[in-house]
């Protein structure tokens, strides 16, 4: 039986896993789950994932959730180049310390962006708060300082000469807030190199096609919701 | 040179890498890093550290930060027993999802029982509203409840049969607002005897040592603290008042 995967490519974590399936040859099926639809709170979504949450992964009857779980998984089972997730002690620790800091970091402060700009306002339909949108933008870019001072640095990718996990989860994770129009690469010239960089080891082509839906995201704002889903989304999206 | 630590057995972060270092006899040099005293450590510090957070990690010349690659990096280097992160895996990958799962839910809550208790009336001389104490009891409540359900089970521990880096990991997180006297485990048996079988696992002499400063936190009122530091801390504590 083949793995499935259970994706919805609005979200970072969803394709950080297709790019480095899609890339790494893994053959998987493609189970879309869509959240604009509310399909992740259905009980059969449940039995895969009870925390209901994308992506996740079944694997005859091994189910997994959390991207980086996952992400992990994939590079022991199906023996990826060795880069991803180095044997050398000290890369590894590099790419595990990235995977770590960004939970609350890169990943929370992008996402910030992309309710205060994007969900709040087009999906949930209440109110754009410019103020909120503001802080946001600062907070993301305090992150984006550590991340070029610590992780990035004067290297290549953030273990070193070579793309690994923690470049690929860095990677999707930026491009939320930079589909809300906000163009975080511009004046950050070290970090416009390395996202070159990392498009190019992913390939670009690849890259585009994992990105499509979410650079297009304010035409998805027409797809009408349905009354107790944006309530729904309201209550889960409105805790910050 | 020696493994150096850089620790304060007041942050979850550290106790979890002390409890894995003794428990796993991995030679280290214990760096206090006393988080309320300003301390000449602080520039030598940021050295070890960029990001100036506990706990960190100095191996000659490699320095690391971030509490899980710490014990991952140990539990390689040192070749500790393999139940800590098994190689078998699947189970492996339920420590992985664990430890990713932790950062956003029992992370995002447990601690701030802490600041809303102690540290924010020790540092602004303000008590806060009870019910922002509620609230973040009901969401740790919902995290524990997903913790049960989804990651315990009817399982001794996260990964089956034995302890892992996932139940270490949890432990010291709850353990926090245990020190401010909001006792989790009062109503939830099965956490309870969970908590037992870790401490068990760990050895209850060293889980607590590792607890003896957080277990004692209210001896934390009388501290003096550096001014300096309250200067740097009062953005945040002013976004916790919200």
């Amino acid at each position: 039986m083949v793995i499935e995967l259970y994706l919805d490519l609005l979200s970072q974590p969803c394709r950080a896993l297709f790019i480095f399936a899609k890339k790494n040859n893994i053959p998987f099926e493609f189970k879309h789950v869509d959240l604009l639809k509310g399909q992740h709170s259905s009980e059969e979504f449940g039995k895969v994932n009870v925390l209901k949450k994308v992506p996740a992964l079944k694997d005859g009857d091994f189910t997994l959730a959390e991207s980086i779980a996952i992400l992990l998984y994939l590079s022991r089972k199906f023996n990826t180049p060795d880069h991803w997730y180095p044997s050398d002690l000290q890369k590894r620790a590099r790419v595990d310390e990235y995977l770590s800091w960004q939970h609350t970091a890169i990943r929370e402060k992008g996402c910030q962006v992309f309710l205060t700009k994007v969900l709040v306002p087009f999906i949930i339909g209440q109110p754009f708060l410019p103020e909120k949108f503001e802080e946001a933008i600062k907070e993301l870019n305090s992150v984006l300082k550590q991340f070029e001072e610590k992780f990035l640095q004067d290297k290549l990718f953030i273990a070193g000469s070579e793309i690994s996990l923690a470049d690929l989860v860095a990677i999707v994770e930026l491009m939320q807030p930079v589909a809300t129009g906000y163009n975080l690469f511009e004046k950050r010239p070290k970090l416009a190199e390395w996202r070159s960089r990392v498009e190019e080891a992913v390939g670009k082509m690849l890259f585009q096609q994992a990105h499509e839906m979410i650079m297009n995201v304010e035409n998805l704002s027409t797809t009408p919701l349905s009354p107790e889903l944006r309530e729904q989304l309201k209550q889960q999206l409105l805790k910050h | 040179m020696g493994l150096e630590l850089y620790l304060d057995l007041l942050s979850q972060g550290c106790r979890m890498v002390y409890i894995f270092a003794k428990k796993n006899n991995i030679p280290f040099e214990f760096k206090h890093v006393e988080l309320f005293k300003g301390q000449p450590y602080r520039e030598e510090f940021g050295k070890v550290n960029i990001l100036k957070k506990v706990p960190a990690l100095k191996d000659g010349t490699f320095t690391l930060a971030e509490s899980t690659a710490i014990l991952l990096y140990l539990s390689q280097k040192y070749h500790t027993p393999d139940h800590w992160y098994p190689s078998d895996l699947q189970k492996r990958a339920q420590v992985d999802e664990y430890l990713s799962w932790h950062h956003t839910n029992i992370r995002a809550n447990a601690p701030k029982t802490l600041w809303i208790k102690v540290l924010i009336p020790l540092f602004t001389g303000q008590t806060l509203p009870s019910e922002k104490l509620q609230n973040v009891l009901k969401e740790l409540a919902t995290s524990l409840k997903q913790f049960e359900e989804k990651f315990l089970q009817d399982k001794p521990f996260i990964v089956g049969s034995e302890i892992s880096l996932a139940d270490l990991v949890a432990i010291v997180e709850l353990m926090q607002p245990i020190g401010v006297g909001c006792d989790i485990f009062e109503d939830r048996p099965k956490l309870l005897e969970w908590r037992s079988r870790v401490e068990e696992a760990v050895g209850k002499e060293l889980f607590q040592e590792a607890h003896k400063m957080i277990l004692n936190i209210k001896e934390l009122r009388n501290i003096q603290v550096d001014p300096h530091l309250k200067e740097h801390l009062a953005p945040v504590l002013m976004k916790m008042l919200k």
